[in-house]
C-alpha cells in the first residue's frame, strides 16, 4: 500500500532523510522509531506530499507522489505533528471544511461523515467551540478527526499520543487499533510500549537510516528480558 | 479547479470570525472618507463625480492592503497550518487562488460600502453614472493588483511583520514609478520615451484613466499582468 525506495533529502550540508526504503501493507501498524532529528517526520512529510524528495520514491496504492500528489493526498489521513488546525474555527466549521475538500459537496454526506469523525474521536461535547479555545487533549482528537474523516486506505500518524495524559493515550492508542483493521497505518512515537501496546511492525531509524525493520517480538529478542529503551539505545548509540 | 471554492469559503468567512474584519473595514471607511472631504474638499469642489474620492486610494492602499495580504502565507507557516493545507487534496494554485480571491472579495465589499457616497452625489448632482462605476472598478482592480503583490511577499517571509513593511515598500515603488512628481523628477535628464515607460510601468496613470471614466483595455491588461504575474511567482515561492 504505501511503498518507499532508497528517499533522500538533504537540509543544506545534513542529510536528514539517507536512503530509506520500507513498504507497508493493509492490517500493518508500523511503528517509526527513533531518536529526534533521525528523519522520521522528513520521511512522512515526504510521503504525504508536503515536501518533495531529492531522490528516492515515495508511493501510495500504486502511486507515485511525485507524478500524482492530489491522488496520493486522496488516499492518505495525515495527522502533523502539533495537529495543526484552523483556531479561529469551531470544531464543526473545521471538519466542515475538510470534508468540503475532501470531496463532499452535498450537505446530506458532508453531514454524515463529519458526525461520524465527531462520534468516533468523542468531539460531539465541544462540537461548538473554537479550536484554539480547546484542551491539547481535544485539539489532538480534532486532528485525528480529519485524518480519518474520509475512511482513507492509509494513515499517517505523527506522534498522536504527543502531550496526552495516559487516559486519552489509551483512548487513542484504542482508536488506532480499530481503524487499522485494512488500512495501511504509520505512526511514529518516542513512547517505547506504545509499540508493543499496538503495532505489529517496528521501523527504527538513526540518522536517516533504517537501523531495524522487524516485528515487536524479533525486536525484544535482540536482548532477552532487556527494557525497550536499553535496546533502542544500544541501537542508536551505535550510529552516533 | 473546483477545490479553490473551499479554500475561498473559508478564507472569506474567516476574516469575519475574528476583529480584523471589523477593525479594518472601519478605519477603511473612515479614512477614504475622511480624505476626500478634509483633503479633497469633496464638497467645496462643486463636482458631481468622485475624482476627490477616488484619487487618494493609491495611497491609502499602500497601508491598508499590506495589512490584509500580510497574514495570507505568513499566519499559514507561523500556526503549522500550512502543512495541513498542502497534504490536502488540492493543487497550489488552487490554495493560492482561493486565498487571493477571498481577500480581494472582502477588500471589494470594503471599497461597496462606501456606496453612500456615491448615492449622496446622485442626489445632490447629476453624476455621469459611467464615469463612477469605471471609478469603482479601477480601484478594485488596483486593490487586487497590490494584495497580488503582498500575497507573494507573504509567501515569502513567516514572519507578518515582515510581509508588511516590504509589502509596503515594494507597493510604494510601484506606486513612485507612475506619480506625477517623481516622473517630474525624471524628465530633468530623461528622455520623454522612456519617462512615459516607466510611468506606465506604476499604478497611479493606469488608474487615474479608469477613475476618469476612460475604458482602455491596455489599462485592464496592466492590472490583469501584475495581478497574473505575482500569482504565478506565488505559486512558484510555495512550491519550493
Amino acid at each position: 500500500m504505501i511503498e518507499v525506495k532508497s528517499l533522500v533529502k538533504t537540509y543544506g550540508h545534513k542529510r536528514a532523510v539517507d536512503g530509506v526504503s520500507f513498504t507497508v501493507r493493509p492490517g500493518d501498524i508500523l511503528g517509526f522509531l527513533g531518536p529526534n532529528g533521525a528523519g522520521k517526520s522528513t520521511t512522512m512529510k515526504m510521503i504525504t506530499g508536503y515536501i518533495r524528495p531529492d531522490a528516492g520514491t515515495a508511493t501510495v496504492a500504486g502511486i507515485d507522489v511525485a507524478q500524482d500528489p492530489v491522488a496520493v493526498k486522496s488516499r492518505i489521513g495525515y495527522l502533523p505533528e502539533s495537529a495543526p488546525a484552523y483556531g479561529e474555527m469551531t470544531v464543526l466549521e473545521f471538519l466542515n471544511f475538510i470534508a468540503e475538500v475532501r470531496g463532499y459537496r452535498s450537505c446530506a454526506e458532508r453531514h454524515d461523515r463529519v458526525e461520524r469523525a465527531l462520534a468516533r474521536t468523542h468531539l460531539e461535547p465541544v462540537r461548538r467551540q473554537a479550536i484554539e479555545t480547546l484542551s491539547k487533549g481535544y485539539k489532538q482528537r480534532v486532528g485525528f478527526a480529519q485524518a480519518l474523516l474520509h475512511e482513507p486506505p492509509c494513515l499517517v500518524l505523527d506522534e498522536p499520543t504527543d502531550g496526552l495524559d495516559p487516559n486519552q493515550k489509551n483512548e487513542v492508542r484504542a482508536l488506532i487499533k480499530t481503524m487499522a483493521a485494512d488500512r495501511a497505518v504509520i505512526l511514529s512515537t518516542h513512547i517505547l510500549e506504545e509499540v508493543d501496546a499496538i503495532c505489529n511492525r517496528i521501523i527504527l531509524i538513526s540518522n536517516g537510516r533504517v537501523v531495524v525493520d522487524e516485528t515487536p517480538e524479533a525486536f525484544h529478542a535482540r536482548r532477552p528480558g532487556a527494557r525497550l529503551d536499553a535496546i533502542f539505545r544500544e541501537l542508536t548509540n551505535a550510529d552516533a | 479547479m473546483s477545490q479553490i471554492t473551499p479554500v475561498f469559503k473559508r478564507e472569506f468567512l474567516g476574516y469575519f470570525r475574528s476583529p480584523v474584519a471589523y477593525v479594518f473595514l472601519i478605519v477603511f471607511l473612515v479614512a477614504s472618507v475622511g480624505l476626500a472631504f478634509f483633503v479633497g474638499g469633496f464638497f467645496k469642489a462643486n463636482q458631481a463625480s468622485l475624482q476627490s474620492f477616488f484619487v487618494f486610494h493609491p495611497w491609502l492602499y499602500l497601508f491598508l492592503i499590506p495589512a490584509v495580504g500580510m497574514r495570507l502565507w505568513a499566519e499559514e507557516r507561523r500556526g503549522g497550518t500550512i502543512e495541513l493545507l498542502f497534504t490536502l487534496p488540492l493543487t497550489t494554485l488552487d490554495a493560492v487562488l482561493g486565498k487571493f480571491f477571498a481577500a480581494w472579495a472582502f477588500l471589494a465589499l470594503a471599497l461597496a460600502l462606501t456606496f453612500p457616497l456615491a448615492l449622496t452625489v446622485g442626489w445632490l448632482g447629476d453624476p455621469d453614472w459611467g464615469v463612477i462605476a469605471a471609478g469603482y472598478l479601477g480601484s478594485a482592480l488596483m486593490a487586487g493588483a497590490y494584495l497580488a503583490v503582498c500575497a507573494l511577499l507573504s509567501s515569502l517571509t513567516k514572519n507578518q511583520v515582515i510581509a508588511f513593511v516590504l509589502g509596503v515598500v515594494v507597493n510604494l515603488a510601484l506606486v513612485f514609478l507612475g506619480w506625477s512628481v517623481f516622473n517630474g523628477l525624471l524628465s530633468g535628464f530623461l528622455p520623454v520615451a522612456a519617462v512615459d515607460f516607466i510611468a506606465n510601468l506604476g499604478f497611479i496613470p493606469h488608474f487615474d484613466a479608469l477613475s476618469k471614466g476612460i475604458l482602455d483595455p491596455r489599462d485592464f491588461a496592466y492590472f490583469g499582468s501584475v495581478i497574473a504575474l505575482a500569482l504565478t511567482l506565488n505559486v512558484v515561492a510555495l512550491e519550493r
